[in-house]
């Protein structure tokens, strides 16, 4: 698996994508605090973040296809949500209104993964001083997880390169092997990154 | 059950906030002085684990499937605090890489998965495996506490929807923990299947130093509990008394509850004015209550089925 397949344009070059990674990251979270306090029925201030929110988006260049099919895989779990919002008085008005906030936010957070590399995002954790635990585990999960997903596909493939297709009973039986299997070797390979981190002097 | 921003309020983002904050603040304490520095990278291992095992995709009814929510099966491999380290991890990543899950919603996200999943989770599990030794009771206590961690995660995150006023309690309620008492038994099945997974090929790996982190570690606990109360309590008891809004009044009470900010929804029916709601609530507890009984048994079956009886045992 290709480690950026959902943040794939965070390395472009633009505007927004050369600002310090703390800027935006400040930015992006205030524009989504910005957005919580807007009150039922407030369209004005949708509508002027949007403006906003794709005027940063042109000037970013991350093609517009990418994004809107990055929103509306998200928007997915936000509908199931805002549907219960439909069982109230006025429930069409506030569902539309929560979509159309939800989808804001969601908007300006794939921007935010979009224009800034994770990397960096780390850099800006360990620079604010969170606890040093918290920014290894971080740094160490973004390291591994595309790497243990890997590891999961090439299971995956041994299986099926060597039976045929299980029936769905089996699938849940072999997920779980397959499961438990990465866990397994999750630990075997956490001790040799132990023993390489210590090599090189960390303690 | 990642909350997406823009449903929770700010009043909710805040207090949900700082309850994991403290929750996630304890753990790392607890980990800096009792977790060997062998085990540091296994928390990010762990972390990277979940994020793949998240992608395997377990066949439902229809064309559907389901995921590893994890929160309980980290627990019960690593113990409490590192669980909350890890689903931690995994939430701050997914949140701000692929905008799964709201960053103002971090809070509510990681009281919801990680402190009431993971420690709670982790509690009921420990209960359980007191009483009941062996790889039997691990995997039939791991399948329980999965199954009720998933509910009561769901009820509170169902309790911030409605303090957020986003949505109305009686229908959260009944639909939240009506679809988690679902999907918790798939949670419970798949951490069932992965335990006597890893069981077959690494027995050792299924007995962590966990007791002794509970033995040496009694503050932690009581603050974990006190956490989790506190979250019960501010989420999830409105549905059971009669004042809807309990976080509205305390805000009150304290003054920093700005008037003109008041609820999303215009003019809010209070739940308890309405004729029904007592019943849903009421039917949604029983539920509850039944299928938490019916959920033991089950699990005491699954766990014959994965773990034959040994003379040994």
């Amino acid at each position: 698996m290709e480690a950026n397949f959902l943040d794939r344009y965070s390395r472009l070059d633009s505007a927004v994508h050369r600002l310090p990674a703390a800027v935006k990251l400040v930015a992006a979270f205030g524009m989504v605090v910005g957005l919580l306090m807007v009150q039922a029925g407030q369209w004005v201030w949708l509508e002027l973040s949007a403006v906003f929110l794709i005027a940063v988006t042109g000037l970013s260049g991350i093609p517009w296809r990418f994004l809107i099919q990055r929103l509306l895989f998200l928007e997915l779990f936000v509908v199931g949500v805002a549907l219960m919002a439909l069982a109230q008085p006025d429930g069409i008005r506030l569902f539309l209104f929560l979509i159309a906030k939800c989808a804001l936010c969601l908007l300006t957070m794939v921007l935010l993964a979009n224009t800034t590399p994770f990397a960096e995002l780390l850099r800006v954790m360990k620079a604010a001083h969170l606890p040093a635990l918290l920014v290894t585990t971080v740094s160490l999960m973004y390291r591994y997880m595309f790497v243990a997903a890997d590891e999961a596909q090439r299971m995956r493939r041994a299986r099926l390169s060597r039976t045929f297709a299980a029936k769905r009973k089996g699938r849940w039986w072999l997920n779980a092997t397959v499961a438990g299997q990465l866990f397994v070797r999750s630990s075997e390979r956490a001790e040799r990154i132990y023993g390489a981190m210590r090599a090189r002097g960390w303690q | 059950m990642h909350i997406p921003d823009g449903f929770l309020d700010t009043k909710t983002a805040a207090s949900t906030g700082v309850i994991a904050a403290t929750g996630l603040g304890v753990a790392l304490r607890q980990a800096r002085r009792h977790l060997p520095a062998r085990q540091v990278p296994l928390l990010g291992l762990a972390a990277a684990f979940v994020f793949a095992a998240q992608m395997l995709n377990f066949p439902v009814a229809g064309g559907t499937s389901g995921h590893l929510i994890g929160g309980t099966l980290v627990a019960v491999l690593l113990g409490p605090s590192a669980a909350v380290i890890v689903i931690s991890s995994v939430l701050i990543v997914q949140c701000l890489m692929f905008a799964d899950g709201g960053i103002t919603a971090l809070g509510a996200n990681i009281l919801n998965m990680g402190l009431i999943g993971g420690v709670g989770g982790w509690g009921i599990y420990y209960l359980v495996t007191r009483r009941i030794k062996g790889v039997f009771g691990c995997v039939l206590a791991a399948t329980f506490a999965a199954w009720c961690s998933t509910v009561l995660a769901a009820v509170v995150c169902a309790g911030e929807l409605a303090v957020s006023h986003t949505v109305r309690w009686s229908v959260a309620l009944s639909a939240m923990a009506g679809v988690h008492m679902l999907i918790g038994v798939g949670e419970g099945l798949i951490t069932a299947l992965v335990l006597a997974a890893i069981a077959r090929a690494r027995p050792e790996l299924l007995e962590p130093d966990v007791a002794a982190e509970s033995a040496r570690s009694y503050g932690a606990l009581v603050v974990y509990g006190v956490l989790i109360a506190l979250g019960l309590a501010l989420f999830a008891s409105p549905f059971a008394s009669q004042w809807p809004d309990g976080l509205d009044k305390t805000a009150e009470a304290l003054g920093f509850n700005n008037r003109n900010a008041g609820a999303v929804m215009p003019a809010p029916i209070p739940d308890y004015s309405m004729p029904g709601v007592h019943w849903s609530v009421l039917a949604t507890s029983l539920a509850g209550a039944v299928g938490t009984v019916v959920v033991f048994a089950l699990a005491w079956m699954l766990a014959r089925v994965l773990v034959p009886r040994s003379p040994k045992n």
